[in-house]
């Protein structure tokens, strides 16, 4: 077996209250993709920004190419060959892929003079090398994303890189797009490159990979050989425990209709939408990314102003809200986008949790901060969030406890219907587990839920019933023994390939 | 050890700048330290200093206000102008109805139609510079009663030894970070700075915290217009003119962030009277008055660079 192409050993890294990496050692040899897994939380960002030189370990050393080294930032990482592929893309959409393959090494003549031709040619071998049907000269912002992430791998043929580093490379990218992403990575490994590949899906994980290193509250659970295990023995080391069911689905019975939607229809976004939801009872939304689920829901709760419809909330008929409004009644939304549309990022958990709900937290206009910290105190224990403290900005916490935060300011006003968009996307298995049995919970408790996912059998497994949505419009609605994985796509297959003159 | 000095000198780099400063002017002009020449800085400083307070809240929702240099100036006019003929109680009235009035408008085009703040302001700039000349028809005004007014009250008196535009600036600031850390609107105005589209999803009517925190600048500068109208007992045509930037200096002087989330009241106070102190200790030193311009421009560009440096700090970090 070839000696490893870099080697980490007792890495340690501590921030303040935290240790993120304790005495991690991880190695990877020319020619093999390694999964590195974990849960939220459990070191792997920091791990990563480690090798490409962000973060600076407290302990411990990094051998590369046989030699100790120190990498002081991520440009001297790429110049030593160790190229980190971001789960967010970092290319300039208004410059070239040539432009931006070669981003900060651009090639210059003595005056000091762009050197286009060089720098077009350069590009244009290292776009062969990977087979790239995109030229040089392309705006990078006129590609798709799973082009873009092409420009990014492109670097490693520019810079000739030995260690590439995957960061849930395929979040965005749809089964084709995954395929050739797969493809290209297979040729890296031909080349000999080493490949650190970080993601939390299983089954990429095991048709890619050639060993697995388990992270957990950072520190190494153990490296093993892909072949010789299985899912549900990796998940066992990344959590402590074995997922014995994936779903839990809500042992309820259902009560009155909490809210009837007749004929909601957007312009250029939905049409015709009508459906109704109980207490007690999940209501899926199944559907590709753009059919338009987000923007019904959005609507729901008044952030977008629908053309048409009506809404019967408790069995009275009232006129679209505005989201305070949606808000008052007893609505709640999970938005699709944590970071975009669920927190403000540069504030604490405390004020997160009660920021839709300032009028209930205040003493005519002044805010009650004793009340808001019993909440906060409550939801931190509840959800079990791991922060420091109620003033502690969200942004520094990991994706899965942002999620809990999310979670906690929607439910501490104690709501008639949730409505959770993508509750489970880009969050580990632990956390993805810990919100479908929370979604059962709310069901069993009375509330009416609906959850929107493209993950089918998360779709399936929570839900007691389905609706399928494509291009804007309902097609099929599934319960009890018709809730089926074939079901559903033949439903949204079948529109998508009707004629468009029907 | 280095990364601490650079951590302190990011936080309290100003600060100890500036102290140094204090320390080396004194040194070399004995009247600097002394309470009169203390005293008139107060005096100078209350005047931006109650502007900067409600221009505060602009900024801290990722807004400008650039109009409230003309808008000093038409108040100024309009307060001294109606005291000859409203009487001083009236004229107070009316001019604090103005500042909320147009602050109101702003609002409306900022918050509520969702115009570009630095176009807005800067034209409303420009348009109250004009309104100011069809007001006075380009002559000076002057208080007629100067020497018996009780509106003299405002920017010449002392309570208790102190002058009290200095105490209305400070019972403004109080109020203000009242406002701005207890209240419901205070959450919202960080809020909406903070991350404006997840306060939308919040039920924050965002356009309208928008909107209320430039009618607050409106009326903070309606209340420095008093002040400066009682201090000079007259209003020449460009009393006003430059003071939207030095507002915005000492705004962002004290560190709230020209991004809009985070900020307050009192770095704003103490960030406008350090600009006070070193306009001031720069005449001292012999310096002509029209330096102070330069230093305007200096304390801009820094503020904003170490403020960018933090940003790009925490997200490398």
């Amino acid at each position: 077996m070839a000696d490893p192409i870099l080697t980490l050993s007792g890495i340690t890294k501590t921030f303040p209250g935290v240790v993120a990496l304790d005495k991690v050692s991880f190695d990877v040899r020319p020619g093999e993709v390694h999964a590195l897994v974990g849960e939220n939380g459990a070191g792997k960002s920091t791990l990563m920004k480690v090798l490409a030189g962000l973060y600076h370990p407290d302990a411990g050393e990094i051998i590369y190419q046989g030699q100790p080294v120190q990498i002081d930032n991520p440009l001297a990482a790429r110049e030593k060959g160790i190229l980190l592929i971001h789960q967010e893309l970092s290319l300039s959409p208004e410059l070239s892929v040539a432009e931006n393959i070669y981003l900060g090494a651009w090639p210059t003549n003595a005056l000091g003079v762009l050197n286009k031709r060089k720098l077009r040619r350069d590009a244009q071998a290292a776009l062969d090398a990977m087979g790239c049907s995109f030229g040089p000269d392309d705006r990078v912002g006129t590609l798709s994303v799973a082009m873009q992430q092409m420009v990014e791998i492109a670097r490693s043929q520019a810079f000739s890189a030995n260690v590439v580093i995957f960061d849930e490379p395929t979040a965005s990218l749809t089964d084709t797009e995954k395929d050739q992403l797969f493809t290209t990575i297979r040729g890296l490994q031909r080349q000999g490159v080493g490949i650190v590949y970080i993601s939390h899906k299983m089954d990429e994980i095991f048709e890619l990979t050639d060993r697995i290193t388990v992270l957990r509250d950072g520190q190494v659970q153990g490296t093993v050989t892909t072949r010789e295990t299985d899912a549900t023995a990796v998940t066992r080391m990344m959590i402590g425990r074995t997922l014995e069911a994936y779903f839990h689905k809500a042992d309820s019975t259902f009560g009155e209709e909490v809210l009837r939607v007749d004929g909601l229809s957007l312009q250029g976004q939905f049409e015709d939408v009508s459906f109704s939801v109980r207490q007690g009872e999940v209501l899926g939304f199944y559907g590709l990314v753009g059919a338009g689920r987000s923007e019904v829901v959005e609507t729901l709760f008044g952030v977008r102003k629908a053309d048409r419809g009506t809404l019967q909330w408790q069995g009275a008929e009232i006129p679209l809200p505005t989201p305070r409004q949606a808000i008052d009644l007893g609505m709640a939304l999970v938005p699709e986008s944590r970071k975009e549309q669920g927190l403000v990022l540069m504030m604490g958990g405390m004020e997160n949790t009660t920021l839709p709900h300032l009028a209930s937290y205040a003493r005519s206009t002044v805010m009650d901060r004793g009340k808001e910290r019993a909440t906060f105190d409550e939801y931190k224990d509840a959800l079990s969030i791991k922060t420091t403290g109620p003033d502690q900005p969200v942004s520094t916490l990991s994706g899965g406890n942002q999620q809990k935060f999310v979670l906690a300011k929607w439910l501490c006003a104690g709501p008639k219907l949730i409505i959770l968009d993508e509750p489970t996307r880009g969050i580990d298995v632990g956390s993805k587990s810990a919100i479908h049995t929370l979604i059962a919970k709310l069901a069993e408790q009375g509330l009416a839920v609906i959850v929107i996912s493209s993950e089918m059998p998360e779709v399936l497994g929570v839900s007691h019933r389905v609706l399928a949505m494509a291009e804007g419009r309902l097609v099929g609605e599934f319960e009890g023994d018709a809730m089926t994985e074939e079901n559903l796509i033949d439903a949204v297959s079948h529109h998508l390939a009707r004629p468009a003159a029907e | 050890m280095q990364t601490e000095m650079k951590a302190f000198l990011r936080r309290h780099g100003l600060l100890a700048g500036f102290g140094l400063f204090l320390i080396s002017v004194a040194l070399s002009a004995d009247a600097f330290l002394t309470p009169g020449n203390i005293f008139d800085v107060l005096r100078q400083v209350s005047i931006t200093g109650v502007m900067a307070v409600g221009v505060t809240f602009v900024v801290i929702t990722g807004r400008l206000d650039l109009s409230v240099g003309s808008l000093l100036t038409l108040l100024t006019v309009i307060v001294v102008d109606q005291h000859n003929t409203s009487g001083p109680a009236m004229a107070i009235l009316i001019t604090l109805a103005a500042g909320i009035g147009v602050g109101m408008f702003n609002g409306v085009l900022v918050g509520l139609v969702g115009l570009n703040a630095l176009i807005v302001t800067l034209a409303m700039l420009s348009f109250l510079q004009g309104l100011v000349l069809f007001y006075s028809g380009g002559s000076n005004v002057n208080v007629q009663n100067a020497q018996t007014t009780w509106f003299a009250v405002f920017g010449r008196h002392d309570l208790f030894g102190v002058p009290v535009p200095a105490l209305i600036f400070l019972v403004t600031a109080v109020i203000a970070a009242f406002v701005l850390n207890r209240t419901i609107f205070g959450r919202q105005v960080f809020a909406v700075g903070g991350n404006e589209t997840a306060s939308r999803f919040s039920g924050i009517a965002s356009r309208w915290t928008v909107f209320w925190a430039y009618a607050l600048s409106g009326l903070t500068t309606a209340i420095a217009a008093v002040i400066m109208g009682s201090r000079v007992m007259g209003a020449q045509n460009t009393i006003g003119q430059g003071y939207e930037l030095t507002v915005l200096a000492g705004v962002i002087l004290g560190g709230t962030s020209l991004l809009g989330g985070s900020g307050s009241i009192w770095r704003t106070v103490l960030g406008i009277t350090m600009l006070g102190f070193i306009q001031n200790g720069l005449l001292l030193l012999g310096f002509p008055y029209y330096v102070q311009w330069l230093v305007t421009w200096a304390v801009i560009i820094l503020a904003v660079w170490i403020d960018l440096g933090a940003k790009r700090g925490r997200i490398l970090a």
